[in-house]
């Protein structure tokens, strides 16, 4: 039958989570339609992590080469493309990631494969792909199908399948490439990496976490919440709105782009539940989520939910504390 | 530096309980009030920012019918020069025909960078951008949150996950998507859109532009929509303020955080 291609992601000689949320998915869809794993890793020489793709796939191709140790979405299409052109897979899943996002779409006109992004679920339905996608902040689901192809790319959120602790051993062998000659030069150059998370406090140690969201209002109001979370006992955290408009430093993030936390309690004030910032929270014990949208996304992963009007509520908890 | 900004009109969703519509395939958005896209608002406030730093011109572009109008007036009151509305009439649309749109309105423009949010706030495709990029020839990055020019090429930073961030240095002309919070976008005054009223706002029809019938086929077919499945969900907590403080409290206690 057909083939999935999986374009493994790595970054600083680590395999990124959704390399294997992607191996899993797809070894799921090639175990029920009988189609073949290949994972596909640009990485430099001997990078160290290709044994635990090769135990995820039938086949790996490893373009090896020291200029391919960081990601260059240019180098990467080029290569894709004339793979693709050879062996024209069914399926080529690639992360929606910054650096999916910066591949996939190109990669799509390069090769005329439609691409769906953002995926959150693959299905195959008489012989075509067709993916589940959420939309509207996550309010409303749907479901989408291609244009008639012999391939197809579709870009995976991550955080949508959760592949198992243990794995059968795919023994996949490893088929070593050299980078085509003529590639074209690059105009793009790598300079660094910079952690922008770092910071005076660090959120991912604490037991309660009292954070704010977009639901706050404005950059005054932060002081009340982070006011109740010192009284309280706890630290101030928030979501990427609250960052975006300058109300409290990146170090105070949850979420994709920010810091994944695992308090015992984490206290939700306004925070509406983008799934970049559920994904955040995932290792957290009890959720707390106080929102006045009872339609808010959050209140499908919290423990425990409150519709009402933020600043009511922290007073109120300020009025205990007093009484207590 | 000539600066082209491809924005959109989207409703606003927060807040909001959204229905389906009968078709199965939208949502009802008679009663919703729209706005300009996030991601795109960041996007005109940066090329607005590097006008003012370097000169040149910025022109804003949008694929959409005649309310989709206020968002370029919001962008030219915000600094923008010119603008462009390509109408769609009863076409379709996908991510990969309103690429084909622009790169065909575009390629007849002179620039040195086009601007793009990451995605829109609605149906999240983020795919737009980087298309229109490939389908024009320039070099590209996404999710971008700094950017620093410098003669023939500019210093950029990429948002990656987990707080960390990539420098790179890329040439132009290139299209960049961009972030939320590489900038603080400025407020508009009703004033000043009514100002920028003298300003150029050119309408084209897409069956004008020259684009070929297979250009204009979707790629993607929308098959239904749906509401999120029930899930448990949360607990409830009821009650007037001081009795949901008193019951969070309560929780605090027992999962041993209490102050």
């Amino acid at each position: 039958m057909g083939e999935i291609l999986v374009v493994v992601e790595h970054r600083q000689e680590e395999i990124r989570d959704i390399t294997f949320e992607m191996l899993f998915k797809a070894g799921e869809l090639c175990k029920e339609f009988s189609h073949t794993l290949t994972a596909v890793v640009f990485g430099g020489k001997e990078a160290p992590f290709i044994d635990e793709i090769a135990k995820r796939s039938d086949n790996v191709i490893y373009y090896e080469d020291d200029q391919l140790k960081e990601f260059n979405a240019d180098v990467y299409k080029a290569c894709l493309n004339g793979l693709i052109e050879e062996s024209r897979p069914f399926i080529t899943l690639i992360g929606h990631s910054s650096w999916g996002m910066d591949l996939a779409p190109a990669l799509s006109v390069k090769t005329g494969y439609p691409l769906a992004t953002d995926c959150v679920d693959i299905l195959i339905e008489e012989n075509h792909p067709k993916v589940i996608r959420q939309i509207y902040s996550g309010k409303v689901f749907q479901k989408m199908s291609f244009k008639e192809s012999d391939g197809y790319i579709i870009t995976v959120r991550p955080g949508s399948f959760q592949p198992p602790e243990t794995i059968e051993n795919k023994n996949g062998g490893v088929i070593k490439k050299n980078l085509p000659g003529e590639l074209p030069e690059s105009p793009k150059t790598f300079i660094k990496f910079v952690d922008s998370g770092a910071g005076e406090v660090d959120i991912t140690q604490a037991d309660l976490l009292v954070s704010v969201g977009r639901g706050i209002g404005e950059a005054e109001n932060v002081e009340a919440i982070k006011a109740l979370a010192e009284r309280i006992g706890g630290v101030l955290a928030c979501s990427r709105p609250v960052v975006d408009k300058n109300w409290l430093p990146k170090y105070y993030q949850v979420g994709t782009s920010g810091k994944s936390v695992k308090p015992k309690v984490y206290l939700a004030f306004g925070i509406s539940g983008a799934f970049q910032h559920l994904a955040g929270i995932t290792g957290a014990g009890t959720v707390i989520a106080i929102n006045k949208d009872q339609k808010a996304p959050i209140f499908r992963v919290a423990d425990y939910g409150v519709v009402d009007d933020l600043f009511k509520i922290a007073d109120a908890l300020q009025e205990q504390l007093k009484e207590g | 530096m000539d600066i082209i900004v491809c924005i959109k009109r989207v409703p606003m969703t927060q807040e909001v309980d959204l229905e389906i519509d009968p078709s199965g395939k939208d949502i009802k958005k008679d009663a919703l009030a729209y706005v300009v896209n996030d991601w795109d608002n960041y996007a005109i406030e940066e090329s607005v920012l590097i006008k003012e730093k370097l000169g040149g011109t910025i022109t804003v572009i949008t694929v959409g019918d005649e309310d989709d109008e206020d968002v370029l007036r919001r962008a030219l009151a915000m600094g923008a020069d010119k603008a462009i509305r390509i109408e769609p009439g009863e076409l379709a649309l996908d991510g990969f025909i309103i690429s084909n749109i622009l790169a065909q309105v575009i390629k007849g423009l002179d620039y040195d960078l086009v601007l793009t949010g990451v995605q829109a706030d609605d149906d999240n495709f983020g795919m737009i951008g980087i298309m229109l990029a490939e389908k024009l020839g320039l070099a590209h990055s996404a999710v971008v949150t700094g950017f620093e020019a410098e003669g023939s090429e500019a210093t950029i930073n990429v948002e990656l996950e987990g707080g960390m961030d990539e420098v790179s240095k890329i040439k132009l002309p290139a299209l960049l998507s961009i972030q939320t919070g590489i900038n603080e976008p400025r407020y508009v005054s009703i004033m000043g859109i009514r100002k920028a009223g003298k300003k150029e706002l050119k309408v084209v029809k897409v069956e004008d532009i020259g684009l070929s019938d297979e250009d204009l086929v979707r790629q993607t077919i929308i098959e239904e929509y749906f509401l999120p499945p029930e899930t448990e969900g949360a607990e409830m907590i009821e009650g007037d303020p001081s009795a949901v403080a008193e019951a969070i409290l309560r929780i605090l206690k027992e999962k041993g955080v209490s102050a």
